[in-house]
């Protein structure tokens, strides 16, 4: 029941709606109630509310309104691309984007591929009967 | 991010005349939704100040006035003049926000909410920039802290695009952060 993740300078946030959907950006200053300032290595620094951002796991070590230069380089040293790209959410999200960026084509090849993973995991099935029997 | 009222510079004068050959000018910086009815404001204030009309006045300039860091926060000081049901009032308010126009905006929108008040009725007397040892207000105060810490209450599920929206969802949606 206690919270685990909060609003902090540092914070890093996945914005869930709107132009920027499904950018991870950093909270690097707090507006208001409703409001955080906030950056990311290729976007101007702006205001954004929390109702756009969903917090992740993943914090950095800055001060308030750092340079870019710093934010970057913090976001470097603790390895933000990484740890987001090896967390689960960070890879489901990833597929979902993939799945949503297939064309006809790979989807056809996909089908294909299922069907594939099918008829092997039934042939070995049927000999997994068959020893048993 | 789009705002509804603009900041402008107007500059006019009184027409010259055989008494007056070079008349005073006159600068105002006032907020409008767009240029034409800055200028209107323009000459709805200088009336009330001097003896002159659009009629025997010109307009010299209008520019709009753009926020200079529009990616640092500011405190914001607004002094106003606003006509309630029995009588006008001052009021002095302050607003957290990135660009000045911001500020304004938000000043319009909580008059309005607040105390009934139409923007129409709401006269902007001055707008200053604020160091936050100088605030007043405590809502304003509580975010002077750089070490701010504080959880999402409570987490507002939809969909990542009005397109993707459906009446009926299977199930109901977990709103724990």
């Amino acid at each position: 029941m206690p919270f685990k993740r909060y609003v902090e300078i540092g914070r890093v946030a996945l914005v869930n709606y709107g132009k920027d959907y499904g950018k991870l950006v950093v909270i690097v200053d707090v507006i208001d109630q409703n409001r955080a300032l906030v950056d990311a290595p290729d976007m101007v620094r702006g205001q954004m509310n929390f109702k756009r951002l969903t917090l992740t796991d993943i914090t950095i070590e800055i001060s308030r309104t750092p340079k870019k230069k710093d934010l970057v380089k913090a976001m470097e040293a603790a390895d933000v691309k990484n740890k987001w790209e090896n967390s689960s959410w960070g890879r489901k999200f990833i597929v979902q984007k993939r799945r949503a960026a297939l064309n006809d084509f790979d989807r056809f090849k996909l089908m294909l591929a299922k069907i594939k993973k099918a008829s092997l995991v039934r042939e070995e099935l049927a000999k997994l009967k068959k020893a048993a029997a | 991010m789009s705002y509804k009222f603009h900041q402008y510079q107007v500059v006019g004068r009184g027409l010259p005349s055989e008494t007056d050959e070079h008349p005073k000018i006159y600068r105002m910086k006032l907020w409008a939704t767009n240029e034409v009815r800055a200028k209107s404001k323009f000459w709805y204030f200088l009336r009330k100040l001097k003896k002159v009309k659009k009629s025997n006045g010109q307009m010299l300039a209008i520019n709009e006035i753009f926020e200079k860091n529009p990616t640092t926060i500011k405190n914001y000081g607004i002094w106003l003049r606003y006509q309630s049901r029995t009588g006008y009032h001052n009021m002095y308010k302050e607003y957290r926000d990135t660009t000045l126009n911001g500020g304004i905006e938000q000043m319009y929108t909580e008059m309005g909410s607040r105390h009934r008040v139409r923007n129409h009725c709401i006269q902007i007397i001055k707008t200053a920039t604020i160091p936050a040892k100088l605030c007043k207000r405590e809502s304003t105060k509580q975010f002077h802290n750089s070490k701010i810490k504080f959880p999402l209450v409570s987490k507002k599920v939809r969909p990542p695009s009005r397109k993707l929206k459906t009446t009926y969802k299977a199930s109901k949606p977990n709103l724990f952060v």
